[in-house]
């Protein structure tokens, strides 16, 4: 990470360094990925399932580790797992359930207990173990290889794609669950294909930003768009363009100033988009001129609307 | 970046454990960072398990892992600019406490699904403002792992002071408004009907959970207070409903679960947070274990009381009747 003294100059040959195309091209695609996916994560009200993911993601990385397997089995097979289990629990996993609570406090406990596994057995390359600890709690975009750049894009991207495929029915469902499944919308199936999707980008956004910090990429993005407009075919898009937004400046600002880790960067840029759009959309005046109904998008408007129009669009 | 050195210093952990309490608790105890680490452990569990019953019982241990994942960068913050990390835990907590009572409760759904997108950026936020305090500080991993799994070394008799004057703060106000502030949890609308300040009592009691969350944070590390604040009164509510029983074997369990944990960690390289988590699990999972048997021996149908009498045909008649 060396910055010209001119930052300007710096900038202009910013892409010149390969670990920096590496992780725009990582980057970009991991946040489209994430915008996508953390936009119904938001919108099911499901938040607190990308924050038990991360605990998910931090120890399943580390036991792979611990055991000496390849990092990325063990963080992509404990997310998908648990993000399977998570959609088997649906509904009734709420943020404020105790059992839950303790069971990913316990596997976070886990997660500490591996890392200090594998710390120690690393004692004699020691930095080798340490950094994997941190790159895995606080990500290491920065620090991909290029080929492991292009698989991290590859499989970022393949999430995108399955997303494009039943984002409409799956928003749908997200909304009105009953009548989507009156309208023989398959509910189950699209809940347990979106959990899965959950998953992978909770894996491949835990390289680049870290398992800690994904919820900056995933609920950050979507709270925004959901602020900006109530169209949500509209914000499904705006929400990744923000995350995509949000990694370019915050690598720009990690290039920039090179005590500031990547990652605080992204996360800062998109939770500051986030207060903005807060601020933006809720002037006093606004609020006592134009007192929107309470409900904003209804059952029986959304099946109307979205029978006559092909659209979503709140009333 | 540097190589940081197993979370317990190899002179202590080689000695292993000679099973014979008497003897470890001798050996532990003649070390005075350990005193003071069963000092800090002793004060930390009483006003989790106080603090902790009520926050399960509200339905806001989401909120008091909030509060915890805000005291890390607090006391990163602190670390960095040079300041006692205890009064950047403590600074963060309360700050997050405030902010946190100030938002308005909106219990619609769209709303809801709002609120759970906020809270998820602050934590977010909150974590990735601790790793850049300490990566400007620049001893990457040691205070890092310290501060996010729990650490019992270093703590001084000053920070053990601070620990237990905030904690005997807590109390006395938990004690003084504990019955309104159960009465407003049971039933917060007859309990605002009858002139009980449910509003203030709550922004009250965020305080107080914000003061506990950095005061376990400072144990069992920023990211496990769960371990402490929720498993104990989880598994002590699973265990019996009355209220003032149950909140005293909180307070049992969580001394029991720190105390434990303490002398495990003495005797192994493993960091105190995961013993807290594991015991806390183990304790909750035996208790709701224990009362799912209890009410299926209860609700269990009654044996056919021929069985009782002896293989005379009979027997076989009543093992039909319950396959």
């Amino acid at each position: 990470m060396m910055a010209t003294l001119d930052p300007f100059v710096g900038l202009a040959h910013m892409l010149d360094h390969p670990f920096l195309r590496s992780a725009f091209l990582a980057g970009t695609c991991i946040a489209l990925a994430a915008g996508l996916v953390g936009y119904v994560v938001v919108l099911r009200g499901q938040v607190f399932t990308g924050d038990a993911l991360s605990h998910v993601a931090f120890t399943g990385a580390l036991a792979a580790l611990a055991f000496g397997i390849d990092l990325r089995a063990g963080l992509y097979g404990a997310c998908i797992v648990f993000a399977v289990l998570m959609a088997a629990l649906g509904r009734r996993a709420s943020a404020d359930d105790t059992v839950i609570g303790s069971v990913f406090a316990w596997v976070l406990g886990l997660g500490a207990l591996f890392l200090s596994i594998f710390t120690t057995s690393q004692s004699g390359t020691g930095a080798v173990g340490a950094d994997a600890g941190v790159n895995v709690l606080f990500g290491s975009v920065l620090g991909l290889s290029s080929s492991q750049a292009l698989s991290d894009a590859l499989v970022a991207l393949g999430v995108v794609v399955v997303f494009v495929a039943i984002g409409r029915p799956l928003i749908f469902a997200s909304l009105d669950e009953n009548v989507a499944s009156a309208r023989g919308v398959p509910v189950r199936a699209l809940g347990y294909t979106f959990f899965v999707l959950l998953g992978i980008t909770a894996g491949v956004a835990t390289q680049a930003i870290g398992a800690l910090l994904l919820l900056g990429l995933v609920a950050a993005p979507a709270g925004a768009s959901q602020r900006m407009t109530s169209r949500p075919f509209v914000a499904v898009w705006l929400s990744a363009g923000i995350a995509v937004v949000s990694v370019w400046f915050g690598l720009t600002l990690a290039y920039l100033a090179p005590r500031v880790p990547a990652s605080f960067g992204i996360v800062a840029v998109a939770t500051m988009t986030y207060l903005a759009s807060i601020v933006a959309t809720s002037h006093p005046w606004r609020n006592r001129t134009r007192r929107r109904p309470p409900t904003a998008v209804t059952p029986a408007a959304t099946s109307a609307v979205a029978a006559s129009r092909g659209d979503l669009r709140g009333a | 970046m540097t190589y940081a050195a197993p979370l317990v210093p190899a002179a202590v952990s080689s000695a292993g454990p000679s099973w014979n309490i008497v003897t470890d608790l001798h050996q532990m105890l003649a070390l005075h960072f350990m005193v003071n680490a069963f000092r800090a452990g002793t004060v930390v569990a009483v006003i989790a398990g106080a603090v902790g019953w009520f926050m399960v019982l509200r339905r806001q241990s989401f909120a008091g892992h909030t509060l915890a994942v805000v005291s890390f960068p607090g006391a990163a913050g602190a670390i960095w600019l040079g300041i006692s990390a205890t009064a950047g835990y403590f600074a963060g907590s309360i700050a997050a406490a405030l902010v946190i009572a100030m938002v308005p409760r909106s219990p619609s759904g769209r709303e809801r699904s709002e609120e759970s997108a906020v809270i998820g950026t602050v934590q977010a936020f909150a974590l990735a403002c601790g790793v850049l305090f300490v990566s400007l500080y620049g001893g990457f991993l040691d205070s890092l792992t310290g501060l996010l799994f729990g650490t019992f070394l270093g703590i001084s008799d000053r920070q053990v002071l601070t620990l237990a004057v905030v904690a005997a703060g807590v109390l006395v106000a938990l004690a003084w408004m504990a019955r309104p502030l159960f009465f407003a949890t049971v039933d917060g609308d007859v309990a605002a009907a009858r002139g009980v300040p449910v509003r203030g009592l709550s922004v009250a009691f965020l305080l107080l959970l914000g003061c506990a969350a950095a005061e376990v944070s400072q144990i069992t590390g920023a990211l496990l207070v769960f371990a402490l604040l929720v498993m104990p009164a989880a598994a002590a509510q699973q265990i019996t409903v009355r209220p003032a029983l149950s909140m005293g074997l909180t307070v049992v369990l969580s001394l029991v679960t720190t105390w434990v944990s303490l002398g495990v960690a003495f005797y192994s390289v493993y960091p105190v947070g995961f013993y807290v988590s594991t015991i806390g699990f183990a304790f909750y999972v035996m208790a709701a274990g224990g009362r799912r048997v209890a009410s299926w021996l209860a609700t269990r149908p009654p044996r056919p009381r021929r069985l009782a009498h002896g293989p005379d045909g009979a027997g076989l008649t009543g093992s039909a009747v319950r396959a």
